[in-house]
C-alpha cells in the first residue's frame, strides 16, 4: 500500500475528537444516560466507571472490526453481545481483584455496561463496517465522550452534594459553621439529570448548529 | 453467503473460546478476590471493636488481638472454638460461618422445614487490656442486605462499638448507615434492661429523646432512611437475641 494514511491523520483524528463535542454520545446522542446517573454521585466511581466503558468499548471495537468479514449478518447482533458481555465479566472481575472499594461501589453498574446502548451503537454503527485501527479510534474517543460528561457531573454533584472532591473536604469548615449545608439532593438521581440537562444546554448555546429544529 | 452450517460453528466455536477465557481469567483472579473479602470481614470485626486497620495487615492485626474464636448453639453452649491459629473444639472455624446461612437455618428450623440448627460465632478480642465480644449481624435494609459487627464490652451486656454496611441504600439516606455519627450513636447502649431482659437497641424514628423508649436502649433514626432504620432494629433483634442463653450462662 504505497497511499498509505498516517495513523493520526486528520480523519482519524475527527474519530477521537467529535465524541467529545458534536457527536457526543450523552449530550447529542443522549444514550447511556442511566449509568451516568447512577456512578455520578462520587468522582473516584465516575472516573473508574469510564476506564472501564474505555477498556470495555476499545478492545471490543477493534475485536468487532477484526471478525468484520467472518461474522454472519443473521448473528451479529448475537456475535456482539457476546463480546461485550465477555469483556465486561473480565472487567467486572479485575476491578473486584485490585480495586475491591470501587467495584464495591459501582457494583451492579458494572455489569450493566452491557446495556449501555453506546457500546452496541459503535459496534453497529462503526466496526462493523471500517478496519481495526479507526474503530479503535472510534471506541476511544466515544468512551471519552462518555466519560468526560460523566466526570464534569460527577465533579459537581460530589462538589455540592458531598463538599468533596475525590474524597477530599474542599468546603472549609467554616462554611458549615456559617450555616451553609451540602445539597441532599444533589447525591439523589434527578439531580444527575438536571446536571445533564444543563451541560446540554450550554453546549448548545454555544454551539448553534447542535440545536434541532422542529 | 453465508452457509448454515457455518453459522453454526461459528458460533459454537466462538461460545468454547469465550468460555475458557472467561473460566480462566475467574481461576486466576479468584484468590485476589477471596483476599479482598477476607480482609473485609476482618477490618469490619476490627473497626467494631474501635481498631482501626488499612486493608493490607488487617490480618496481622486481627491475629495479634484476637484472643479467641468461639460458635454458640441456640442453647449457648459453645460447640467449636479455634485458639492460638488452630481448631481446639468442634470442626469449622467460627471466623469462617456463614451468617446468612445461618440466618436462612434458623428461619427453615422455625418454620418446621430443617433439623439442622444454626451456630453463632463470637470473636473475642483483646486491645489494650479491655476484652471486647464481636458479634456479626445481618438482615434487610429497603433495598438489599444490611450487615456489620457489634462489639460488647467484657460484660456482654454495653455495647463498644458498631459498625455496619449495605449492599445498595439510598445514598444519602439509607447508606448513612456506614458513616461515623450512625455508628457512634451505638456506643454505651445497652441491650439489657435493669431487671436482666432483653431489650436490643431499637433505632427510634423521630428520636429517641421524643419516644418511650430509654435512652439506653435507643438510638435516633435517620431522617428519609426510615426502612433501612427499621432494618437496622429489626437486625439487631434478630441476630442478638440469638446470644442471649450464651450471655444469660457465662454473665
Amino acid at each position: 500500500m504505497s497511499n498509505r494514511e498516517p495513523l493520526f491523520s486528520a480523519k482519524n483524528r475527527k474519530l477521537l475528537t467529535t465524541p467529545l463535542s458534536k457527536e457526543n454520545p450523552i449530550t447529542i446522542q443522549v444514550l447511556g444516560i442511566c449509568s451516568a446517573l447512577a456512578v455520578t454521585v462520587k468522582l473516584e466511581p465516575a472516573f473508574v466507571m469510564a476506564l472501564s466503558v474505555t477498556a470495555v468499548m476499545a478492545i471490543g471495537n477493534v475485536m468487532i472490526s477484526l471478525l468484520r468479514k467472518t461474522i454472519a449478518p443473521r448473528i451479529r447482533i448475537i456475535v456482539q453481545l457476546v463480546v461485550i458481555a465477555s469483556l465486561v465479566i473480565l472487567v467486572d472481575q479485575v476491578l473486584k481483584a485490585f480495586v475491591y472499594d470501587v467495584s464495591k461501589q459501582l457494583s451492579v453498574f458494572v455489569g450493566l455496561i452491557i446495556t449501555n446502548c453506546i457500546i452496541m451503537g459503535r459496534f453497529e454503527a462503526f466496526a462493523m463496517s471500517n478496519k481495526t485501527w479507526p474503530s479503535f479510534l472510534d471506541g476511544v474517543g466515544n468512551a471519552a465522550g462518555y466519560g468526560l460528561i460523566l466526570i464534569i457531573v460527577a465533579f459537581f454533584r460530589e462538589l455540592f452534594g458531598s463538599g468533596t472532591v475525590w474524597g477530599y473536604q474542599v468546603v472549609p469548615d467554616a462554611f458549615y459553621e456559617l450555616g451553609y449545608k451540602d445539597n441532599g439532593l444533589m447525591i439523589l438521581p434527578p439531580m444527575a439529570l438536571i446536571t445533564v440537562g444543563i451541560i446540554i444546554w450550554v453546549q448548545r448555546s454555544r454551539d448553534k448548529e447542535l440545536i434541532e429544529e422542529n | 453467503m453465508f452457509t448454515n452450517r457455518y453459522i453454526f460453528t461459528y458460533a459454537s466455536i466462538m461460545v468454547i473460546v469465550v468460555a475458557a477465557i472467561l473460566s480462566s481469567a475467574a481461576m486466576v483472579l479468584k484468590p485476589f478476590q477471596l483476599a479482598n473479602i477476607k480482609a473485609e470481614k476482618i477490618q469490619g470485626i476490627l473497626a467494631s471493636a474501635n481498631i482501626a486497620t488499612e486493608r493490607d495487615g488487617a490480618e496481622e492485626i486481627y491475629n495479634q488481638k484476637i484472643i479467641e474464636e468461639i460458635a454458640i448453639d441456640a442453647d449457648g453452649n459453645v460447640i467449636s472454638q479455634y485458639k492460638d491459629g488452630q481448631l481446639t473444639k468442634g470442626d469449622i472455624r467460627p471466623f469462617d460461618i456463614k451468617l446468612k446461612e445461618q440466618i436462612d437455618l434458623k428461619e427453615d428450623l422455625e418454620a418446621g422445614k430443617s433439623t439442622e440448627s444454626p451456630v453463632w460465632p463470637i470473636f473475642v478480642i483483646q486491645n489494650n487490656s479491655t476484652t471486647s465480644y464481636v458479634v456479626p449481624v445481618r438482615g434487610m435494609g429497603l433495598w438489599g442486605p444490611v450487615w456489620g459487627n457489634i462489639a460488647f464490652e467484657s460484660d456482654f451486656n454495653t455495647i463498644a462499638g458498631a459498625t455496619f454496611d449495605h449492599k445498595g441504600e439510598t445514598p444519602g439516606l439509607g447508606a448513612e448507615i456506614n458513616t461515623d455519627w450512625f455508628e457512634t450513636e451505638f456506643k454505651g447502649k445497652t441491650i439489657f434492661d435493669d431487671n436482666g431482659n432483653f431489650v436490643s437497641v431499637k433505632v427510634v424514628k423521630g428520636g429517641v429523646a421524643n419516644s418511650s423508649i430509654p435512652v439506653s436502649h435507643g438510638v435516633d433514626a435517620i431522617s428519609g432512611g426510615t426502612i433501612t432504620s427499621d432494618g437496622v432494629s429489626l437486625m439487631l433483634e434478630d441476630c442478638l437475641e440469638n446470644y442471649v442463653p450464651y450471655i444469660k450462662k457465662n454473665k
